[in-house]
């Protein structure tokens, strides 16, 4: 740190280079912070901890395939599940069919104490519980779709009701809000009783049921007791925690992670090039300076550290430019993904680690050869060249 | 013709220097190359699977599905409706059978060859009707199933895309075994990404009762397709959405590549922003080691707008390069490249990533408007440099 001032200095020598060299570095991070956390929400790693301790159980055959509602008694009296509740999907579009969100039909004393990060005002609650048609809706879908409490709101589904029609009307009696970092809460809940009822077909069957461990539970023991109960039956189960659920789902997506790892191949190649060369120019321009250094008793490691400071300086000024970009460019897009895809974005803790180690790493990498030539220089060659 | 002359000579003397600027100006080429690169590769995906279900395409025929239904998994038929849609006004009859085609849409999970991960495939039931409401389904391997007996037919995208599918193997869904006795190609549609077996049987080993999720008909001309939507859309005993062949499979299109555009066109739009700093420092660094060699040119009587648009050629010249290199990498190393992905009926599709001409085309435009707009202000830079400092300075 003694060095600093030196070290500033040489960096702003050139300054046009610099600044140009540091806007590549702030290109590089920002796309490096935005795809990692478009990555992340589509393959599922920004998942929070609590939803490793829920386990899903679908059919076996796949998730379309229902799973008919006795089973709710009988996955309760497995040993370790503590709550278990059950959902469906809707699959129903608000007027325009491209207006779809997550619906589902639940049971409104089981389902939510299963998801505690859901959280809704009691006497809300309390209107779900008394009102037949009652709907509850997540606020970001409250605001994208304009909808508040005592609005009765059609939604057209995959689902005919008795009489033929495809039209549902629910009446939203709450908004949620899920208190988790990242979690969606653009889903719209209403009443499975209304909805078995007055379905015409499927009755009595459900979409998957969710479930939470006892205290100390193993989530794979569980798992495996469960799909046990039901083999051979004839709707056999596929048991797994929500975060292996939400991912096997993302992953279907396919090659999401190669197509975000190629492009930062490419752009952190781009950038150790960029970053290297202004090194090396900086260093050839300056060897006269560096032999003065040398003169002046600088020992050769200190003048290897000050040129590899430097290139890391380059590049973590630019690349803490890029974080804050980056973060406040995701909290500004994260609703309108959220609605899309149902995840929010921000910068996980786990990408900011590894975007600080990629700046000192590639700080070393374009500094390196540039700072072992110029720990190399005699003082008589260097003066007599420069 | 003189001021002509001048640029051409002024930019000849660039272009033979380059050799003692070499390091700057790969590293300018590079940064072209990587972005083109990007492009091109993020971009063919979105081509790639949009062609993939656009080639069935067709306008001749109609996809009649339940009202309200945007995919085949949300529809339902009961027997006696796919009949009387078959016997519309505008269907085309070989004899005295309507050319239509009723099937049944389901999903099966099967792991993908590459991750070992399960899948959601569409298996559909089908009767040989499929093949005169589809152009181009050819049976390449095995044979046609047999009516009534657990058998089926594999797409061959499906077939090279997920485990276990290949011909004569035997597979388990749920608690049925299929023997795969035939795998088949459609053109290179969106059908290759499925599994077919006999309708009667699928409806029985999902207990589907005799129900249908969609009706295709073959029309009399594409003209009748109004005739056709017409008469569906006065028949009260029909609620139902009729489209096309060619626009369900271009809505059915658009939500995915929309995504991957989505995500393709702001990061090409940043790496070339990127790119363009990368073309600023070559150029200056360029303008700078040659400052002596245009105060010079200068002396000598070559007008500043030569100086000027020399050194943008320059830096146009070498994104160029690098566009074109960027451009051939993605044709050589993505053109063809299978993935599959989960289309809009919560199924794989498996599809080639598509580097077209016009996407190349795209590519060269972006690295030469990244040459120019990195080479303008050196140029300018380059233009104004006062000729007798710059020879003072020798």
């Amino acid at each position: 740190m003694r060095y600093f001032g030196l070290i500033w200095r040489s960096a702003w020598r050139k300054k046009i280079r610099t600044l140009l060299t540091i806007l590549s570095v702030f290109v590089a991070f920002l796309l490096f912070f935005l795809l990692n956390a478009i990555g992340q929400a589509m393959t599922g790693g920004g998942a929070t901890i609590e939803s490793a301790s829920r386990l899903v159980v679908i059919h076996k055959v796949s998730l379309i395939n229902p799973l008919p509602i006795s089973y709710l008694n009988k996955i309760a009296a497995v040993p370790g599940v503590d709550r278990v509740s059950h959902a469906t999907w809707f699959g129903g579009y608000y007027q325009d069919p491209k207006q779809q969100f997550g619906q589902f039909p639940i049971d409104p004393d089981e389902y939510l104490p299963i998801y505690p990060e859901l959280e809704i005002p009691e006497e809300q609650l309390e209107a779900f519980r008394t009102t037949r048609t009652g709907a509850i809706v997540g606020a970001s879908l409250a605001e994208t779709y304009g909808f508040e409490i005592g609005d009765r709101v059609p939604l057209h589904a995959m689902w005919p009701q008795q009489d033929g029609s495809e039209t549902w009307e629910f009446d939203i009696v709450g908004i949620m809000t899920n208190t988790s970092k990242g979690g969606s809460d653009a889903m719209f809940l209403f009443r499975y009783d209304y909805f078995d009822e007055a379905r015409l077909w499927s009755k009595g069957n459900v979409g998957w049921y969710v479930l939470t461990l006892s205290p100390g539970a193993n989530p794979v023991e569980v798992a495996n007791a469960i799909d046990a109960q039901f083999a051979n039956s004839p709707a056999e189960t596929k048991t797994s925690t929500e975060d292996a659920f939400a991912r096997s789902f993302m992953e279907q997506m396919g090659n999401i992670a190669l197509i975000v790892q190629l492009i930062l191949g490419a752009v952190f190649f781009t950038l150790l090039l960029v970053t290297g060369n202004t090194m090396a120019q900086s260093v050839r321009e300056r060897i006269g300076e560096l032999a003065v250094l040398k003169t002046l008793g600088f020992r050769d490691q200190a003048v290897l550290g000050i040129v590899l400071a430097e290139s890391i300086l380059i590049i973590v000024i630019g690349g803490m430019f890029g974080l804050l970009a980056g973060a406040g460019l995701l909290a500004a897009v994260s609703d309108t993904f959220s609605a899309m895809i149902g995840v929010g974005l921000s910068v996980s803790s786990q990408s900011l680690v590894l975007g600080i180690a990629i700046m000192l790493v590639a700080g070393i990498l374009s500094g390196i050869f540039p700072a072992l030539q110029a720990m190399r220089l005699t003082i008589v060659d260097a003066l007599a060249r420069g | 013709m003189r001021f002509l002359n001048q640029i051409v000579a002024v930019t000849r003397l660039n272009i033979l220097n380059l050799p003692q600027r070499i390091a700057t100006s790969v590293v300018a080429i590079v940064g072209v190359t990587a972005v083109v690169l990007v492009f091109a590769a993020v971009l063919s995906m979105a081509k790639g699977f949009e062609r993939t279900l656009t080639a069935a395409g067709s306008d001749d025929v109609a996809i009649v599905l339940r009202s309200g239904a945007t995919s085949e998994m949300m529809s339902g038929f009961s027997h006696e409706q796919t009949q009387q849609i078959a016997n519309l006004p505008g269907v085309r009859r070989d004899g005295d059978r309507p050319v239509s085609s009723a099937e049944l849409f389901v999903i099966v999970d099967v792991p993908k060859i590459k991750t070992g991960k399960d899948a959601n495939v569409p298996f559909r039931g089908v009767d040989a009707s499929a093949f005169g409401v589809r152009d181009d389904v050819r049976i390449v391997d095995g044979r046609m199933f047999e009516t009534g007996k657990n058998e089926l037919i594999v797409g061959r995208g499906a077939q090279l895309e997920f485990a276990g599918l290949e011909t004569g193997a035997t597979v388990r869904f749920g608690r049925v075994d299929w023997e795969v006795v035939g795998a088949f190609t459609a053109g290179g549609s969106v059908s290759e990404s499925e599994i077919w077996t006999d309708t009667p049987v699928l409806q029985d080993a999902y207990r589907r009762g005799a129900s249908y999720q969609s009706v295709r008909v073959r029309l009399d001309s594409p003209e009748s397709f109004a005739a056709f939507s017409d008469a569906l859309a006065s028949d009260p005993r029909f609620d139902v959405d009729v489209y096309t062949e060619r626009d369900w499979y271009a809505s059915q299109a658009e939500a995915t590549a929309g995504f991957i555009r989505l995500l393709g066109y702001p990061v090409t739009f940043l790496m070339a922003i990127g790119a363009v700093f990368g073309a600023l420092n070559s150029m200056y660094a360029s303008v700078s080691s040659r400052g002596t060699e245009i105060a010079t040119l200068r002396a000598l009587g070559f007008g500043p707008v030569a100086v000027l648009v020399s050194t943008i050629i320059e830096s146009t010249l070498l994104a160029l390069v690098g566009g074109l290199v960027g451009g051939a990498l993605a044709f050589v190393v993505f053109n063809g490249f299978r993935v599959s992905t989960l289309g809009s009926s919560f199924s794989q599709v498996v599809f080639d990533f598509a580097v077209t001409p016009d996407l190349l085309t795209q590519g060269i435009v972006v690295a030469l408007i990244i040459g120019f707009v990195g080479g303008f202000l050196p140029a300018l830079r380059a233009a104004r440099l006062p000729v007798a400092q710059a020879l003072r300075e020798l």
